[in-house]
Order: C-alpha cells, then sequence, then structure tokens
C-alpha cells in the first residue's frame, strides 16, 4: 500500500508547487521599502517648475503616490481610474513624473485630466531609483507618518482599486486608538 | 501609401531607439576600478529584462543603474555599499547570488538535503534487496556444484 501512497504523494506535491508556480508574476518583485519611511526628495513640480515638491509634503496624511510618464502607454490606461478617483475626493494623490520632459508631462495633464495635488518632476529618475522603480506605472500607498505600506506595480486597475488599495486607504485613515 | 509611412516611421523609431540604447563606455582612470565596476554589473540583475545583468541589459533603468554604480565606484564606495544601495531600493532580486540567510536555506541547502535523501533510498533499497534474494542453494544443487568443481580439477590439474 505504502509503496503506491508514496509516489502518489510526491506527485500531488509536485502538482501543487507547480501550480502555485504557474500563479506567481516573475514581474513582480517585492520591494524591500514596504514598511520603510519614503525616501527623502525634493523635486521641482511639474506645473509649477517654482515651486518645490518633498517628501514632507507627503507626511501628515494617507496618499497615494502614483508613478508616471507621458512616454508610458499603460499610464494611459490608469489614468481613467485616477481621475475618477480624485473626482470623488476619496483619496489624495500625488504624482512622480518620472523621466519626462515637462513640456510632454503638462500636454499630458491637460489633455488627459489631472488627478494630482502635485507632481514632481523627475526628470533624471534618481528619486525613481530611491523609490525602487522598475516599471512605470507604479503606485505607493503611503500612511500619514510616510511610511510605504504597499507598492502596486503596472497600471491600477478596478479591481486592484477596490480589493487592495482603497481598503488599506480605509484602514490607514482610521484614527489611532 | 500611408502604409508605406507607416513603416518609415516605424524604422525610423527603432534606429533612433537603437542609438539611444547605444551608451557611452565609463572611463576609468584606474585599470582597478574598471575591473571592480565590471565584476559589480555582472553580479547584479536588472529588473526590467530579468534574465540579463546590469552590464548586458539596455533596458533604460539598467542605463540608469550603471551610471549609479560608476558614480559610486569613482567616488571610492567599497563593493559591500554598492550593493547595499541596490539591494535597499530593488530587494535581494538584484542579486544574482543570493545571500544565505533563512529565507534562502532551502535554496542554498534544498539541492544537498535532496542529495542525502536520494542516497539513503538508494542505499536502503539495495539492502532490501540484498536481504530478500536467496543465494542459498538446495541440497541437490550443491552436490551439482561439487562434483561440477572436482571434476575440473581432476581434468586440468587446476584448482
Amino acid at each position: 500500500m505504502l509503496r503506491y501512497l508514496i509516489p502518489l504523494g510526491v506527485f500531488i506535491t509536485l502538482v501543487i508547487l507547480l501550480a502555485v508556480g504557474l500563479g506567481l508574476d516573475p514581474k513582480l518583485v517585492p520591494s524591500p521599502l514596504i514598511d520603510k519611511p519614503i525616501p527623502n526628495f525634493a523635486l521641482p513640480e511639474v506645473k509649477a517648475p517654482d515651486k518645490t515638491l518633498s517628501s514632507s509634503d507627503l507626511r501628515g496624511k494617507v496618499s497615494l503616490f502614483n508613478v508616471w510618464a507621458s512616454w508610458c502607454v499603460s499610464c494611459r490606461e490608469e489614468h481613467p481610474l485616477l481621475v475618477a478617483l480624485s473626482r470623488s475626493n476619496s483619496v489624495t494623490i500625488y504624482g512622480l513624473n518620472y523621466k519626462d520632459r515637462r513640456e510632454d508631462a503638462i500636454r499630458w495633464l491637460d489633455s488627459l485630466g489631472d488627478p494630482y495635488l502635485a507632481s514632481a518632476h523627475d526628470l533624471k529618475g534618481k528619486v525613481g531609483i530611491d523609490f525602487g522603480v522598475y516599471g512605470v506605472p507604479e503606485t505607493f500607498v503611503i500612511d500619514r507618518n510616510g511610511i510605504i505600506r504597499y507598492k502596486h506595480i503596472g497600471p491600477i486597475d478596478q479591481k486592484a482599486l477596490e480589493q487592495k488599495i482603497m481598503p488599506l486607504v480605509r484602514e490607514l485613515e482610521q484614527p489611532k486608538t | 501609401m500611408k502604409r508605406l509611412a507607416l513603416i518609415t516611421s516605424l524604422i525610423a523609431s527603432l534606429i533612433v531607439s537603437a542609438s539611444w540604447a547605444a551608451d557611452v563606455p565609463m572611463q576609468f582612470n584606474d585599470p582597478a576600478q574598471a575591473a571592480r565596476y565590471e565584476a559589480l554589473l555582472a553580479e547584479l540583475r536588472c529588473l526590467v529584462c530579468q534574465n540579463q545583468s546590469l552590464a548586458d541589459s539596455n533596458a533604460d533603468l539598467a542605463q540608469d543603474l550603471r551610471q549609479e554604480v560608476y558614480r559610486m565606484v569613482q567616488s571610492g564606495e567599497n563593493d559591500e555599499k554598492i550593493i547595499g544601495f541596490l539591494v535597499a531600493r530593488y530587494g535581494d532580486f538584484v542579486l544574482y547570488r543570493p545571500r544565505v540567510k533563512p529565507v534562502t536555506y532551502l535554496l542554498w541547502f534544498g539541492p544537498a538535503v535532496l542529495l542525502l535523501i536520494g542516497a539513503f533510498v538508494v542505499v536502503r533499497f539495495i539492502r532490501r534487496r540484498g536481504a530478500q534474494a536467496d543465494t542459498s542453494f538446495t541440497e541437490q544443487e550443491q552436490q551439482r556444484i561439487t562434483a561440477l568443481l572436482e571434476t575440473s580439477e581432476t581434468k586440468d590439474g587446476r584448482p
């Protein structure tokens, strides 16, 4: 009996492991920045180059920090969702305009809508590196103490927004007891 | 006509992106630094094209990261610090050689453990076989063996 059960057990284990492996996306690299404070930065704003958006602006309230660029195709995909989100006033969204020309970025915001309270203009992509950005768009959920609580890689969709991002934002917005 | 225009513009964009990708080789005055730079890049993985090292990859991000590594090597940072810089931002994933720590024990020692289990199974299998195999002769066979041995001895006079 055992001589049939052991191979069967091995086989089932293998199938389970392979099934789990198939379901994982190798493109999603877990960020070591989760539960760490946001990296310090100070960059000119896209729409107002004389003003500075810095890491301290992201503290004090729960916010989304969305990395975007006018050259990024998937950003176009998620953009309407962000616009709708900002219209509904449910959460503050800051942007990091990654390796983009200012005039392109402004044109994009003017034609597609500007969901951001402000966007930092990261022309060289240095701040992007500090945030561990490797595939635009990326979206960070930042709590009121400026701690990164979640990172979404790739375009946000309705499902990610409803099932993961907004519940987390609501949870973080709860006053501490 | 429209199609032709599309194709030419596609080809043009390919040429442009190819020329963007070809980045300037980094210059070092000290050959030891150049060697360190090369060695570091070969050890670090590009996050965009995941099976290429930073040295191989032409991705935009890889170029930026090469620039960062170059800057740090130039300013005399040690390897530990440079690797630490990248790991802090992108995680252990950037290392081609994962660090030995509790989460990677299975990765590092798993194969050895599997080999040991295999060796144990083989040894047990062989032992059991040896014990099961019937090596004793019946009385009749024994007599025949003795008879055969005796006749061969008498025939050629050799034991």
